[in-house]
């Protein structure tokens, strides 16, 4: 396979939350800023390389009944190691993050990496696959969390541009919602 | 009084699909039909409240003597997983129309994140045994509740005429946005 679109093809045509949307709930839940979003992504981009690398190494010993508890308990000792690095170096991150960093786990988005693709490919281009996959998923939590801190703080990444108090509501969990619905309609515009 | 309280916050102002994200795949996945979406809520009430106990009894009789919390992520996922397994070959048994209803939404269940995210909130936020039943039951009729709306929403949508870029998931995305923003005027009961 053609590893340079097997690195792409996660960013715009096979994006985790624009297009396949999975993984919604960290996609909302987290994105008050951009920087919240960013955070998001890339402890979900380590568990997901970790995880596609375990995997596709020991892909040939797992028997095929027991399969899917294999997966979860290998992305759930990576997601475990993600708490306890980022309650130590970032405690303001984490706290902001608060329960959705266990919840990676069940982030049906990478245990379909594992199962769908990690599972049957070799050891490089399921490393190759995990980082362009997880590289989309913090392009579009960042992309959402920019998109709702521009309007609901007037302000990016921390940087107030409009010295006021914006529309809230873009803060509040419905603005989560309607934001993404309008960056969907735009991504499959994109698509096209 | 506390569990009213607990019950009203947990399906009015906090939730847990529409103020708390959790839950958001079925929520999207299965609301096409009110049916499927009342069955979903039924299955999700059983393994939650279930899990719920067990993680409960898991983290306060083995977790926390043997100082083990850091292993929380990894054996309340097992468990809950073995439980939805579990669940599914008992109700095989016992009642064959109940896992016939339930029948495909029950090994979704492992995915689901509202059900490991109840369980780690009911430790988080000090509940007694009681009261975490109560909170478990009681976010599971939230998570019900905003299924069955949204999936009445569904079926109006399906007769309406859709600008063409918002067709399919955008539109829906923006009804649970509305919904959500309804469920806010509720912020001041509790």
């Amino acid at each position: 396979m053609d590893q340079a679109k097997n690195f792409t093809k996660g960013f715009i045509r096979e994006n985790p939350v624009f297009i396949l949307m999975l993984g919604l709930c960290p996609a909302l839940g987290t994105t008050t800023s951009a920087f919240n979003g960013m955070g998001m992504g890339l402890a979900t981009m380590f568990v997901v390389i970790m995880s596609n690398i375990v995997v596709s190494l020991i892909k040939n010993f797992i028997p095929n009944k027991v399969r899917i508890p294999c997966y979860i308990v290998i992305i759930a000792s990576f997601v475990t190691i993600v708490d306890l690095v980022m309650a130590g170096y970032m405690p303001a991150l984490h706290e902001q993050l608060g329960l959705f960093i266990p919840l990676i786990v069940v982030n049906c988005f990478v245990l379909g990496r594992a199962e769908a693709f990690a599972s049957k490919n070799t050891l490089i281009s399921s490393i190759i696959d995990g980082s362009g996959m997880g590289l989309g998923f913090t392009l579009a939590l960042t992309l959402l969390g920019a998109a709702r801190e521009i309007f609901g703080s007037y302000a990016l990444f921390g940087f107030q541009f409009i010295p006021a108090d914006g529309m809230l509501v873009f803060i509040l969990a419905p603005g989560a919602f309607i934001a993404l619905g309008y960056l969907i309609a735009l991504a499959n515009k994109l698509n096209k | 009084m506390e569990y009213i309280i607990i019950v009203l916050s947990a399906i009015l102002v906090n939730n847990i699909v529409l103020a708390q994200f959790l839950g958001l795949c079925p929520f999207f996945g299965v609301s096409n039909k009110i049916s499927t979406a009342a069955g979903m809520g039924g299955a999700v009430m059983f393994v939650m409240t279930i899990a719920a106990i067990v993680t409960y009894m898991i983290s306060h009789f083995i977790l926390i003597p043997f100082d083990l919390i850091y292993l929380r992520t990894i054996t309340y996922i097992l468990v809950i997983s073995s439980l939805v397994q579990m669940v599914e070959i008992i109700l095989k048994k016992v009642s064959p129309p109940l896992y016939q209803a339930l029948g495909i939404f029950l090994p979704l269940m492992t995915t689901n994140c509202a059900i490991l995210g109840v369980a780690i909130l009911v430790i988080q936020q000090e509940h007694t045994l009681m009261s975490g039943v109560v909170f478990a039951i009681a976010h599971a009729i939230g998570f019900t509740l905003a299924l069955v709306i949204l999936a009445g929403i569904r079926e109006q949508l399906e007769l309406v005429n859709v600008p063409k870029g918002m067709r399919g998931n955008p539109i829906i995305l923006v009804a649970a946005g509305l919904l959500a923003l309804a469920f806010m005027g509720f912020a001041g009961i509790v």
